[in-house]
């Protein structure tokens, strides 16, 4: 097991920048995802820590070792792959092995060591079949088997669940969570799927562009995301954006959306904005902070509530999500089962402004 | 309401067995029109000489008593089994050498993905477009430099030119269609590029490998015009053109020898299209089906 460490890390593609400067510090034992749109970078980092990617500049070290120029091979990784990647023609017990019997290790141990990881991972009885054979979640248990038994310093996965189908990808997130804790294996997992990203990592790397836009922990990224792009990006459905004005009114530092409420500010967050007063900003809501007036469990007392003509309803069972006008935007909330709205109707909804991010349209940064 | 679906179920199965039925009666007389001259090698093989020169007898069938003389002639008395030795050998050695040629260019060429590369596919298949009626003259002049004419060796040196661009082609496809992660995995399972091209490569193209070998086979079992223009000697001639040129006297044709030894000669590619056929058939249609 070893830490990871990138350093000022750049990859360009004839003249297409793909990554452009990453920093980051994994320590032992931590599971980090890096999580973004789909061209932002980010398998290519990994794939350049695998050695898959040459480095265009910068470092990466794993433990004490720079390991630029060092191969694949060499560098004490494993890597999942999206498409599963066995080899069609062996058994599950020769694709686990394949690696070890190259390296040259002693018969028995390599017997011990897939029976070792096929227990792990629950396919003892699969250890005969052919890949063909197998349905996809097996598959990718056996590409996981194949990491394991070489017992590597840094797992790797790059997008290993999307092959799956929605069921059988929570079942696996549970697994690979299971299989995190019991190695403690230092894992770098890739994906565009914010939901693995936030049940999965000890800490999120959001990438957008070809750089690190915040890395922190789920809650961090959730809830105090430090651009647009993040708080957009974390969040589904995602989090509501539209013009505002910070004001005062009343004594109160108020937040007026546009053709909307006036949301009063807690007063740490009246304090760093007061000085944008009297300019347009950009208010970011998350849909579960605009509740149905009769909400019981939304911290009522502090809601602003607000006359709103419902667009779009979509009952999803134990939640309903509501699309309504606000002006020219389109705006989503989340309410209770107990009310039922529907399309085209007049109602009150309320805004939640406990939990409100103001955004700085110049720089696109949280404020 | 539930009478169209029946009637159109009822029309479908009926469209079914008349297509079945147009598809046999095709088959039939593809099979009657190929099969034929083998029929006729075979029936005439086995008749005596008299019969075959008796202008009144029936062609198709045996009338005057069935007999293996002219096979054991051929086995016995002629230089025949020199013919299947030395065919043997040029055809062994040639695939020898056209695959292990053809797989190394083929992974380099799908693979390596050095400066040039997507030329030098192209270039080596247009290769293969030169038809070997215009190469068979600058190659007669190659050959007599280094003293091969007359020997069999003349035809390993030559038949490769042949064999390999083809084989090379069809490999760079297959390989071509083998997924990239798959590479990527072995790398990381520590595998060096032979390693790869041996333990990865080759089993899972097992099926192009085998569509390539049967071509190469193919090619220097039955080429005619390289053994005819290269080889004079009976001792160091090959099936094709050995049988022709010791069964036809002048104008005289031996047709019951020529018949046997056709026949025989064309045994051991039958038998080994019939144990390779899916293979073949799954090699050169692979990248019909693989993304």
């Amino acid at each position: 097991m070893a830490d990871v460490t990138l350093q000022n890390l750049v990859k360009t593609f004839d003249t297409v920048e793909a990554v452009r400067g990453i920093d980051l510090q994994i320590p032992n034992n931590e599971f980090v995802v890096l999580v973004g749109p789909s061209g932002c970078g980010k398998s290519t980092v990994l794939r350049m820590i695998a050695g898959l990617e040459d480095i265009t500049s910068g470092d990466i070290r794993i433990g004490d070792l720079r390991v630029n120029d060092v191969p694949p091979k060499d560098r004490n990784i494993a890597m999942v792959f999206q498409n599963y990647a066995l080899y069609p023609h062996m058994t599950v017990e020769q694709n686990m092995s394949f690696g070890l019997r190259l390296r040259k290790v002693a018969k028995a141990e390599i017997r011990g060591k897939v029976q070792r990881a096929a227990d792990i991972l629950g396919i003892a009885e699969l250890l005969g079949r052919r890949p063909r054979e197998l349905s996809g979640g097996q598959r990718q248990r056996v590409a996981m088997g194949r990491a394991i038994v070489r017992d590597p310093q840094v797992f790797l996965f790059d997008e290993p669940l999307s092959n799956l189908d929605a069921k059988l990808r929570g079942q696996m997130r549970i697994e690979i969570q299971r299989l995190h804790q019991q190695l403690r294996t230092t894992t770098i997992y890739v994906t565009h799927d914010q939901v693995e990203a936030m049940t999965l990592a000890d800490r999120v790397v959001v990438m957008n562009a070809g750089r690190i836009e915040q890395a922190g922990t789920p809650d961090e990224v959730y809830h105090q995301p430090r651009t647009r792009f993040v708080a957009g990006f974390m969040g589904s459905p995602a989090m509501n954006f539209l013009n505002c004005q910070v004001t005062e009114e009343n004594g109160h530092t108020v937040a007026r959306l546009a053709d909307g409420p006036a949301l009063p500010l807690p007063a740490e967050q009246a304090a760093r904005v007061r000085s944008y007063a009297g300019r347009t900003l950009v208010a970011g809501l998350r849909p579960e902070n605009i509740r149905e007036a009769a909400s019981h469990d939304g911290g009522n007392s502090s809601g602003i509530p607000h006359d709103v003509s419902i667009d779009i309803v979509e009952p999803l069972g134990r939640e309903t999500i509501v699309y309504f006008r606000l002006g020219d935007s389109t705006l989503c909330a989340r309410v209770g089962t107990e009310v039922h709205p529907r399309a085209g109707e007049q109602t009150s909804l309320v805004f939640h402004p406990d939990r409100l991010h103001l955004i700085d349209p110049e720089t696109d940064l949280v404020l | 309401m539930t009478a169209v679906p029946v009637t159109s179920a009822t029309s479908l199965r009926a469209n079914r067995r008349w297509a079945l039925i147009a598809a046999y009666a095709c088959l039939g007389i593809f099979v009657v029109f190929f099969l034929f001259p083998p029929y006729y090698m075979l029936v005439t093989s086995l008749k005596t000489n008299a019969e075959i020169a008796e202008l009144a007898s029936n062609p198709w069938i045996v009338t005057d008593g069935v007999t293996f003389g002219h096979y054991k002639h051929l086995l016995t008395e002629s230089s025949f089994p020199r013919f299947f030795l030395n065919t043997t050998i040029v055809t062994v050695v040639v695939v020898a050498i056209t695959m292990v040629i053809s797989v190394l260019a083929a992974y380099s060429l799908a693979r390596l993905r050095f400066w040039g590369s997507g030329v030098l596919a192209t270039g080596v298949f247009l290769t293969y477009l030169v038809p070997d009626t215009l190469l068979f003259i600058p190659l007669f002049k190659i050959v007599g430099w280094l003293g091969l004419l007359d020997t069999y060796w003349s035809l390993i040196l030559v038949y490769p030119t042949l064999t390999v661009p083809f084989c090379t082609w069809i490999m760079i496809g297959y390989f071509g269609s083998i997924p990239r992660e798959l590479d990527e995995a072995a790398l990381i399972d520590g595998a060096n590029h032979l390693q790869m091209l041996l333990k990865v490569f080759i089993p899972v193209a097992l099926p192009g490998l085998i569509a390539a070998t049967i071509f190469a086979f193919t090619v220097a079992w039955a080429n005619f015009l390289y053994p005819l223009a290269y080889i004079y000697s009976e001792s160091e001639m090959v099936l094709t053109v050995g049988t022709v040129t010791t069964l036809i006297k002048g104008d005289v044709f031996h047709w019951g020898g020529l018949m046997a030894g056709a026949l025989l000669a064309a045994a051991p590619p039958v038998i080994l299209y019939a144990f390779l056929m899916d293979y073949y058939i799954a090699g050169l249609t692979s990248g019909a089906t693989k993304g």
